[in-house]
């Protein structure tokens, strides 16, 4: 989902640098607010920065022959939301414009508002909607963390194409041909970050499900459900 | 208290993982493939979309001088966001043993008073 350094021309590039900074303003200022309130939180803040730090890294073949990455922000968003987790895709993405000319610093505004802002958005709206709807606890996270990830690749395709209209079918064709790249090839990845993202909050609701609780992220009746379905 | 400590999801992950690299290997072996970024395939649409008019106006400030730096600090990256992750599930694991042990202590102190 990287645009390439140089690669959103004038006014794209100001434009979403202008709709991310403030949600990364804001992130920065929840998370203090956040860890000054309850410094437990601040070990699980690193494990979901780490998991970003670990997924994104991870280039991945897929059935289109082609390879992509997934984007490991799912995690943040369901424990953090999408303000704090702005602020962990920000941290990968600036290492991976500076040291290894992944997207780039021009793009990095456009790049943090597809992995960090609408990706995070979208997974934790569905994560909300699931498992307040009962949907079991581990597949509520599978799905969010799936549509978060593909969120963020339709997103790219989208900002892709407003900056590249296509000369006939204009925004709508761009976006059909970016999609064919980014979207189909996401399909296969987007699951399998789903399906480790629910596999390592299983072990985070094993280890600190207090914490959790505390957060509202899971609900009392949630945990004692799983507590039953082991016993 | 151990909570969903049944394998079940393990079992389903993995299960998706094969079936992730069985698609891969199926790909792999009915055709051929550049297996590119699909990132610098966007650069190509871009390319056909303009006709090969659009240039990059500013590039990457530092740029991996081969392919063996750029994994060099890709795994750098995966490998320090395992450690981060190891580091706090060992200690959060520990820490509940811990709080087992000296619940159970006190308890057994308990008896004997």
């Amino acid at each position: 989902m990287h645009i390439m350094e140089g690669f959103l021309p004038h006014p794209w590039w100001e434009i979403w640098f202008a709709l991310s900074l403030p949600v990364l303003a804001y992130g920065v200022y929840k998370m203090n607010r956040m860890i000054k309130e309850s410094r437990e939180t601040l070990p699980l803040l690193a494990v979901a920065g780490a998991f970003v730090f670990v997924l994104s890294s991870l280039k991945l073949p897929s059935v289109t022959g082609s390879c992509s990455h997934p984007t490991g922000t799912g995690m943040g968003a369901i424990i953090f939301g999408p303000w704090i987790t702005s602020v962990l895709a920000v941290i990968v993405l600036v290492y991976q414009a500076v040291f290894l000319a992944h997207g780039g610093l021009t793009t990095l505004g456009a790049n943090v508002f597809s992995m960090g802002i609408a990706g995070p958005a979208v997974g934790y709206l569905v994560y909300r909607a699931a498992s307040r709807s009962g949907l079991h606890l581990y597949l509520s996270v599978f799905l969010a963390a799936t549509l978060a990830d593909w969120a963020t690749y339709l997103m790219t395709s989208l900002q892709l194409a407003l900056a590249f209209p296509a000369a006939s079918g204009g925004v709508y064709a761009s976006f059909e041909a970016f999609a064919a790249v980014f979207a189909i090839t996401q399909v296969p990845l987007a699951a399998v970050e789903g399906a480790v993202t629910a596999l390592m909050f299983k072990y985070i609701v094993q280890l600190r499900s207090d914490v959790l609780v505390r957060m509202n992220v899971v609900s009392e009746k949630a945990v004692a459900r799983l507590r039953e379905a082991a016993a | 208290m151990k909570i969903g400590s049944g394998m079940s999801l393990e079992a389903i992950v993995l299960g998706l993982v094969l079936l992730f690299i069985a698609a891969f290997a199926y790909t792999a072996s009915t055709g051929i493939h550049e297996w590119s970024g699909a990132d610098s395939q966007a650069e190509g649409v871009i390319s056909d979309l303009t006709g090969g008019a659009y240039e990059p106006w500013y590039s990457s400030i530092y740029e991996p001088q081969s392919g063996e730096i750029e994994s060099l600090l890709f795994a750098l990256q995966a490998a320090v966001g395992s450690l981060i992750i190891g580091y706090f599930l060992g200690y959060y694991r520990a820490m509940a043993r811990a709080r087992a042990a000296s619940g159970a202590a006190e308890r057994d102190g308990k008896k004997d008073a």
